[in-house]
């Protein structure tokens, strides 16, 4: 009797997965996706662009923080090195050797590819809490880098940095010309991520997160796969700094610092971890908060560690998570 | 003599020694840190990202009472562990206590949001720019020991946490309390089930790592002045320490922690350069050649 469940289960579990829908998507994250688009096409003509542009830049940045640790398991607590890396190499492409801005985000990205790929050679050595703390110790080793390097101007940061021409052509100098730019960067990167997690290889990631000692009996070789997710995710944290850079013409040390691991840990866990649009809802939350309660001073801190602890402890699913479970959906 | 000695190291003695009391100081913090960070694993499997907030408040707790209640240096080493421990007892109880049956993850996530409130609070209640903490009378001063003038708080510091670093170490290896720890640490139902309280037992140890931490931090007032960021600055390099040193064992960490603060200080007379990062560079080493930990198990 047993086995004739599993065996009557096993098929329409596999026909479930496949049925396609749309790129991937379900019928109800189709819904949310149109929704997004639609949100960032109308949101400049509601809010200060500027705002919605570093909006846009620290959704990319924890959607790709949250392709590790919603589907791979990895918990890196120190992804602003690749972030504030991209920024600081994107901003030295563009106003010392005057690259154009595109050319200066691919930069940004490579240059955290690469850095992922050191830092995830080492830290996928270790599990779990570890790997953790090897990500968080790397980071702060770049972070002193970037302190003493000559390049990244110290305290100073790298300052004036122009927006130049779109492939040499397109001004970016008016706001909402760079907002387009920035939208195209962020859904690119978005379904980018998408389609990682929806590929073949983004399979094996799951079955890591969920077993990898299983994965590993498999015949998968699971460090392999940790080691191109970490660089994926790596990647696209150097694009969302570097496109970041390009937005306000300036990359500081604040970007490099442990507080902004911190911070994108806050915005993928309040959005909720493992779901495709949490962290874009996070980040919202996350930089609105700062946005409105800027004066606060050091509240914000305090603020931000009663959104940590009441999330850990009543609230684990995130915002997108709750919504996902409350109509039956996975979003 | 001397002068041989300068000869062999190609730097003036006074540098190097000065140095090298500097890297056992910092040594010594990195050995306590370490050591309850280590302890607190064992036995509640969460790394607790509060330890730099709690020592932190070990330091502030001893300006308080001197500022506010004008108790001095001798009774703040003795209250100010006691006082802390006490709210990381409540912490537990409150919070942490709640996530056992849970992914890791979330005690790393739930101390490091608890680690965030503390330091907000102070920052807002005493600023950012650090307040002063007079070394006790008994200890000021300086002797010559020839070849170097060494501050006698200097060395009270190294011996003080030597001392409570071998009496951890004494307690956890030699007594029957420490094999409770031991037994609870590998198998806890096996240890509930011959009637030992675990659930307190885990209580007691959190908040025994936090006294140590706040130790750490009544020692330090005196050194680094008493601000609210002293322990987040520290606790990272704190994080690479039990990565070398791996969580395993105890006299481990406190090996890890003093050696490293003397290659950091070493690192700082002849390549000042690379003094901020050394610590983070054996990490990377260490993982490649052995990454358990110098004294982890894998």
């Amino acid at each position: 009797m047993a086995s004739e469940t599993t065996l009557t289960a096993i098929p329409t579990g596999v026909v479930g997965k496949q049925a396609p829908g749309i790129w991937g998507f379900n019928g109800s994250q189709l819904i949310a996706l149109l929704l997004l688009v639609a949100a960032v096409g109308a949101a400049p003509f509601f809010l200060y662009p500027v705002f919605v542009m570093k909006l846009l830049c620290f959704a990319l940045f924890a959607c790709a923080f949250n392709l590790l640790i919603g589907y791979v398991g990895l918990m890196s607590f120190g992804h602003a090195a690749y972030f504030g890396m991209g920024g600081y190499v994107a901003g030295h492409a563009a106003k010392v050797m005057g690259l154009t801005p595109e050319i200066s985000i691919i930069a940004g990205g490579l240059i955290g590819a690469a850095l992922g790929l050191v830092g995830g050679w080492l830290a996928i050595r270790r599990q779990g809490i570890y790997f953790a703390m090897i990500t968080m110790a790397l980071a702060q080793m770049v972070y002193f880098f970037c302190v003493q390097a000559p390049f990244t101007g110290g305290e100073d940061g790298i300052q004036a940095i122009p927006r130049g021409k779109l492939f040499g052509v397109i001004p970016l100098d008016n706001d909402m010309s760079m907002y387009w730019v920035v939208a195209v960067v962020f859904l690119c990167g978005f379904m980018a991520i998408h389609r990682v997690i929806h590929s073949p290889f983004g399979q094996v990631m799951k079955a890591i997160r969920e077993n990898e000692p299983r994965t590993t009996s498999l015949g998968y070789r699971t460090d392999d796969y940790k080691l191109v997710a970490f660089i994926l995710s790596c990647g696209l944290a150097g694009v969302a700094g570097a496109t970041k850079t390009l937005v306000f013409g300036i990359a500081t040390l604040t970007d490099v610092h442990f507080s902004m691991s911190g911070e994108v840990v806050l915005m993928t866990l309040v959005g909720g971890l493992g779901t495709i649009f949490g962290p874009v809802i996070g980040a919202a939350v996350v930089i609105g908060m700062q946005n409105y309660l800027a004066e606060m001073g050091a509240w914000v801190t305090v603020i931000q560690g009663v959104i940590f602890v009441a999330c850990v402890l009543a609230f684990r699913r995130g915002i997108v998570g709750e919504i996902g479970n409350l109509f039956k959906v996975k979003l | 003599m001397l002068d041989a000695i300068e000869a062999i190291l190609g730097v003036p003695a006074p540098l190097l020694f000065g140095q090298l009391l500097l890297g056992l100081i910092n040594g010594a913090f990195y050995a306590m840190l370490s050591l309850g960070l280590a302890v607190i694993f064992g036995l509640l499997n969460i790394i607790n990202f509060t330890h730099g907030a709690q020592f932190m408040m070990g330091a502030f707790a001893a300006w308080m009472l001197l500022a506010w209640a004008g108790l001095g240096y001798w009774w703040a080493l003795l209250l100010s562990p006691l006082i802390v421990g006490f709210s990381g007892i409540i912490l537990e109880k409150l919070f942490i206590s709640r996530l056992y049956k849970l992914d890791h993850l979330y005690g790393l996530l739930l101390t490091l949001g608890l680690g965030l409130i503390i330091e907000g609070v102070f920052r807002n209640e005493f600023g950012s720019s650090g307040l002063p903490y007079r070394i006790p009378a008994e200890l000021s001063g300086a002797w010559d020991l020839g070849f170097m003038f060494m501050p006698i708080y200097r060395g009270w510091v190294v011996v003080a946490a030597l001392f409570f670093c071998i009496a951890t170490w004494l307690i956890i290896e030699k007594t029957r309390l420490g094999a409770y720890l031991r037994a609870a640490t590998e198998r806890a139902e096996l240890v509930q089930a011959f009637g030992i309280n675990v659930p307190r037992m885990i209580t007691l140890t959190y908040g025994a790592g936090v006294a140590l931490a706040a130790v750490a931090g009544v020692l330090a007032a005196p050194i680094y002045s008493v601000n609210p960021q002293m322990g987040s600055n520290l606790i990272i390099v704190v994080f690479a320490v039990v990565v070398i040193g791996g969580m395993g064992s105890i006299l481990g960490s406190i090996i890890t922690g003093f050696g490293l603060g003397i290659v950091e200080g070493l690192t700082k007379v002849y390549y000042p350069e690379a003094s901020a990062t050394v610590i983070f560079v054996i990490m990377a080493i260490v993982l490649l050649a052995r990454p358990a930990g110098l004294f982890g198990r894998a």
